[in-house]
């Protein structure tokens, strides 16, 4: 049996349901839709317990309580905080997930704050103004100039924008009026380049329909 | 005008352009450019982290630029450490992986490694950082890290040349945010066109050594290696969709327009 030709078959019965949803809602469309969400949630879970469960926790903990590896116990204190996540199925023992919540908490925050102010903040910021350094040095050309004055513009007014301290009138009004433009323009280009993805999903799946299903194309 | 109209539009755009095998030219935009530029300067033993953090439901965008990058790697002997931290990724991973491999006759455990997913993103990158061991004990076969040739040299990210994330999701911000700053690890990328707008910023502070986007960047890598694939042929009939999407754009403002007129 051919199962490769068996999955073309399927997979291109499986695409035409869920296109099918364009002409109206039908069996075929929520039977594909269904079946999509229960396999991917059913592999995810498969493979969280495989590569994660498994190698991260069941393993050190038989090595653990066997003997096998005689530090292993050390790996018992975060599977043991792991599990109080499970305390909150128990009405009386509810507050114990306080502490796993607490751990991820603090690390979280302490590991991020630091790295997301330098990586979002810090280094947007220098790049916004680093061309200016070289517009004083005299290496900039033309053009190079006119992107550089463009962008603190458009970072001066965009955040003006939303800066709500004082009352949006006067010159103030028509910075966060030129901060929408630039906006607008943003959501244009992100808006273009979703079209861009969602398109390219389409023809993936005509070339699989046209080439690997029908042969009709190479 | 009834919808599915469009939608018949759309398909008709899709399916003339792809049975009469257009090719229209395709040039290559900066950060492209920049992408290639920083792995042909990378010498022959060099290695590369590949990050596959993109599901099936982003293939399509996705695959075509990492098969191009696959093979100027392989071509040029660096060495292909992939990884990915997308719980749906690693069987699609490992196929294309498998397939470049075999048309360049690419080794397993020597010039390459696919190393799998691992659950906790932000502490596998961090984790990763210290000890790639410490969070992959083995490959994706199960073959312990310890045993494979080419992870011998490797212990962290100070013998990562380049890390490139192919991604879908906010994990290039991730990679940045811990990697690149924790570590000072080199980045490049590879996203879908619908997160492309938020990459920008980090091309322009060098925080991403290069940035493809979408299927566009696909096709502009491929034309830069020399091995015209999927990415090019997606990229001629894609632009006979964008034709007709400005165009009935263009029809629904004029039709706008003069029904308000008419009101």
């Amino acid at each position: 049996m051919d199962w490769n030709l068996i999955g073309i078959w399927v997979a291109a019965f499986l695409t035409l349901s869920i296109y099918s949803v364009l002409y109206r809602d039908n069996p075929f469309y929520r039977f594909a839709e269904h079946l999509f969400v229960g396999v991917s949630v059913g592999y995810g879970i498969v493979l969280s317990i495989y590569q994660g469960f498994i190698p991260f926790a069941w393993d050190p903990f038989v090595a653990a309580v066997t003997g096998e590896s005689p530090t292993g116990f050390i790996k018992l204190i975060p599977i043991g905080i792991g599990l109080l996540f499970f305390a909150r199925l128990s009405p009386r023992h509810t507050w114990l997930i306080r502490y796993p919540i607490a751990i991820l908490i603090g690390f979280g925050a302490g590991i991020a704050i630091p790295n997301v102010l330098r990586a979002n903040i810090f280094e947007q910021t220098r790049g916004t103004i680093a061309p200016f350094a070289e517009i004083a040095a005299g290496t900039l050309s033309g053009w190079g100039i006119f992107e550089a004055v463009l962008m603190v513009a458009g970072v001066i007014c965009t955040l003006t924008y939303f800066f709500f301290a004082v009352e949006h009138r006067g010159p103030v009004k028509w910075l966060s009026k030129v901060g929408i433009a630039f906006l607008m323009i943003g959501f244009g280009s992100a808006f273009g380049n979703t079209v861009m993805g969602r398109v390219a999903l389409l023809i993936q799946r005509v070339d699989f329909l046209l080439g690997d299903w029908l042969h009709i194309i190479q | 005008m009834d919808r599915r109209i469009v939608f018949i539009l759309v398909a008709l755009a899709v399916i003339i352009p792809m049975l009469l095998s257009i090719n229209l030219p395709v040039s290559v935009s900066e950060p492209t450019q920049k992408f290639y530029d920083y792995v042909e300067s990378l010498p022959a033993g060099s290695t590369i982290m590949v990050a596959f953090d993109y599901g099936p439901s982003s293939l399509a965008e996705l695959n075509p630029m990492a098969k191009a990058l696959l093979k100027q790697c392989f071509d040029k002997d660096i060495r292909v450490i992939a990884i990915t931290l997308v719980v749906d990724a690693p069987t699609l991973a490992s196929a294309l992986i498998q397939e470049v491999a075999a048309e360049k006759g690419a080794v397993d455990g020597e010039d390459y490694v696919f190393l799998g997913f691992r659950p906790g993103a932000v502490q596998v990158i961090l984790g990763m950082g210290t000890d790639i061991a410490s969070v992959y004990d083995t490959d994706y076969n199960g073959t312990a890290i310890s045993e494979i040739p080419m992870m011998q040299d490797i212990t962290n990210y100070d013998q990562i040349d380049l890390l490139v994330d192919f991604a879908s999701s906010d994990t290039v911000e991730s990679w940045i945010i811990y990697a690149n700053v924790q570590y000072n690890q080199k980045i490049a990328a590879g996203v879908t066109g619908v997160i492309i707008a938020q990459m920008f910023p980090y091309l322009q502070t060098e925080q991403l050594v290069g940035l493809l986007s979408g299927i566009l960047g696909a096709a502009e890598y491929e034309n830069l290696v020399g091995a015209p694939d999927k990415g090019m042929q997606w990229i001629n009939v894609e632009s006979f969709v964008h034709l007709l999407i400005v165009g009935l754009v263009i029809i629904g403002n004029i039709t706008y327009f003069i029904m308000r007129r008419e009101e």
